[in-house]
């Protein structure tokens, strides 16, 4: 662990109804996480990761156990209250970009911030920082579907960072991405990892993101098996 | 709010033609609406108008006995024109008429016909009056052209009119048609036949005597008057209030039928926004919206196909109604047998109540149209949602 935890979970236990019966998919998960980790929950389809990180994201809630988030334990949280947390203190990347299809670029990174109270001028500066961050400023007043795969996470990326958030949960972030867009945006993370320090976690079974992880967790049939970290 | 109105405003403009065809049908059923309510609020105003200007004035003083639905009333519905009204005829204020029933005999058929007896001077109604000044070997006599299509008259005809005196006994005379006047009021053209009043009372015996008066003065409390009691303009153009009630229940059905089209447009576009922006939702609700807040946010996107459907609607329904309220509708059809003060051309009247009611109507019914299939996502697993897997 690099600095204080962000993240505690506790025992963590996520079942869900299937046909008559529950399925487990967390059985038990205990783990830390600190400031300005790069940490990734590795596994095959089926282990758990999403189903981690969408507890950890406050998207869903823990069946037993506890997972306390930025010192506010998920399961006590109502919906204000995680929605609360999500848009002050976490930023989201996905699979499949989730970028709003009919706003610009620039509008689809200004979004998390209309939740918060920053005024047009602030707003401004920040998303066009974001988008510097990522370099897509040239493409500010494009719509996603004129953007390639890479850019188009490249902007899920600006949106997740734009705000600043303590921690960035990415799932899948280079599924649909070839390899050299995969590094491109792996590198550009990593780059905003230590200039931030945020926090990233990622669901992934991807080789080219593990490669980029400094903690590696290997979840197996929704337990941690293993951990790796590397010194770097 | 601001935010969900802002990108409400951001989808919805984004969305393209999806948008512009719910906004297209919604804005034809803002213009048509304000429109056949602006041609019911005319075709009442420009009735009673007419009615006021041709037949009541500002009211009437009826007889007790008399009732226009009830013949038999008609021999007994007169007395003495009493001295309290003397002073306003004289000013022109107040139209004397006597009314009695009678028969023409237009190329040898017999024709019943109302005579009515009333001042040449009058100059209170516009019934061209002044023609029955017109120097004949006869009566003469004015109707209008109702009574004229009907019994093959024309100006200069001769005809002769029988009637009953006050004593019981038949009399008949030839009486000229000087004028043939057009009016939309047909209380006073279809089977009416005009001449002086002097004359009236003189054929019936019956010196200054008469079956009402029109008045110009609008007093609402006055009293009866002898046998002649109060008709205020109110209770004599109720029939046209009914007919408008009537009429407004028929519009209604197509309105509801009209907006039901429209809603229905925006309900499945509102259906299909939530099954195929699944993703969306959960992108929302990620970034930190509350699912409550994804319901308002399309709750919001629905009901803003009104206000662009509004605004829409101003670019090319305001020209229409100016020059509508100009032209005027003209029915496609002969009115002047409708029993109603009809005229053929009716021009719309709107006020800003009804712009304004519609409004509020058509913008309260797309907004709970909106918010029904939008309550859904408040039932979405947001997990689910982002990976757009909810059927």
């Amino acid at each position: 662990m690099e600095n204080s935890a962000i993240i505690q979970i506790n025992q963590l236990i996520k079942r869900f109804p299937m046909g008559k019966g529950e399925f487990t998919a967390l059985k038990g998960i205990n783990l830390d996480f600190g400031t300005g980790e790069f940490a990734g929950l590795i596994g095959p389809s089926g282990s758990g990761k999403t189903t981690l990180l969408n507890i950890i994201g406050s998207l869903d809630m823990p069946t037993e156990g506890e997972a306390v988030v930025l010192g506010k334990p998920i399961s006590k949280l109502s919906s204000k209250e995680s929605a609360k947390l999500r848009k002050e203190s976490l930023g989201f990347i996905f699979q499949s970009y989730n970028l709003l299809q009919v706003h610009t670029v620039f509008e689809n990174v200004e979004f998390p911030l209309l939740l918060l109270d920053y005024t047009t001028a602030e707003r401004k500066k920040m998303v066009m920082d974001a988008l510097e961050w990522v370099g897509l400023t040239d493409k500010v007043k494009s719509k996603p579907p004129q953007l390639s795969g890479g850019e188009c996470q490249r902007v899920a990326i600006a949106r997740a960072m734009v705000k600043k958030p303590s921690l960035v949960l990415a799932d899948e972030p280079t599924a649909n991405l070839d390899a050299a867009n995969s590094h491109n945006i792996l590198q550009t993370m990593l780059n905003l990892n230590r200039e931030l320090k945020t926090t990233f976690i990622f669901a992934t079974h991807d080789e080219k993101v593990i490669g980029y992880l400094k903690r590696k967790i290997f979840l197996k049939d929704g337990l941690v098996d293993h951990e790796e970290w590397i010194n770097q | 709010m601001k935010i969900a109105f802002k990108l409400a405003f951001r989808n919805l403009i984004g969305a393209g033609l999806r948008t512009w065809l719910n906004v297209i049908v919604l804005s034809f059923s803002f213009v048509v609406i304000i429109w056949m309510k602006g041609i019911l609020v005319g075709w009442d105003h420009q009735a009673k108008n007419d009615m006021e200007q041709w037949e009541i004035g500002k009211g009437q003083f009826w007889h007790n006995q008399y009732d226009p639905y009830d013949g038999f009333t008609i021999t007994d519905s007169h007395a003495p024109i009493p001295n309290e009204f003397k002073p306003e005829i004289e000013k022109g204020e107040m139209v004397p008429m006597l009314f009695a029933q009678g028969t023409i005999y237009p190329q040898g058929r017999m024709q019943p016909a109302m005579i009515k007896g009333i001042p040449a001077n009058q100059t209170l109604l516009k019934i061209p009056t002044h023609k029955l000044d017109s120097v004949t070997d006869v009566i003469p006599a004015i109707i209008g052209e109702v009574m004229a299509r009907s019994s093959h008259l024309e100006k200069g005809s001769r005809v002769v009119l029988r009637w009953r005196d006050s004593k019981g006994t038949f009399d008949a005379a030839e009486i000229e048609i000087v004028d043939i006047f057009s009016t939309t009021v047909p209380t006073i053209d279809v089977a009416q036949v005009w001449i002086n009043l002097e004359t009236m009372q003189e054929k019936l015996l019956l010196p200054e005597q008469a079956t009402l008066f029109s008045f110009a003065n609008a007093e609402e409390n006055r009293p009866a008057v002898g046998d002649f009691r109060l008709k205020t303009k109110k209770e004599l153009t109720a029939e046209i209030d009914a007919m408008i009630k009537t009429k407004s229940k028929g519009q209604s059905v197509f309105y509801f039928i009209l907006l039901l089209l429209a809603m229905l447009a925006i309900f499945d576009t509102q259906i299909l926004s939530i099954f195929r922006r699944q993703k969306e939702i959960g992108t929302y609700v990620a970034l930190g919206y509350t699912r409550q807040q994804v319901v308002t946010l399309f709750t919001v996107e629905g009901a803003m196909h009104a206000v662009l459907a509004a605004a829409l609607a101003a670019v090319y329904g305001i020209p229409f109604f100016i020059w509508q309220s100009k032209v005027g509708f003209t029915i496609p059809m002969d009115t002047s047998e409708f029993g109603m003060a009809i005229a053929p051309t009716m021009y719309p009247i709107y006020s800003v109540g009804l712009i304004l009611s519609t409004t509020l109507i058509v913008l309260l019914t797309t907004s709970v149209v909106s918010y029904w299939p939008a309550r859904r996502i408040a039932k979405m697993n947001p997990t689910e949602a982002l990976r757009g897997k909810i059927q």
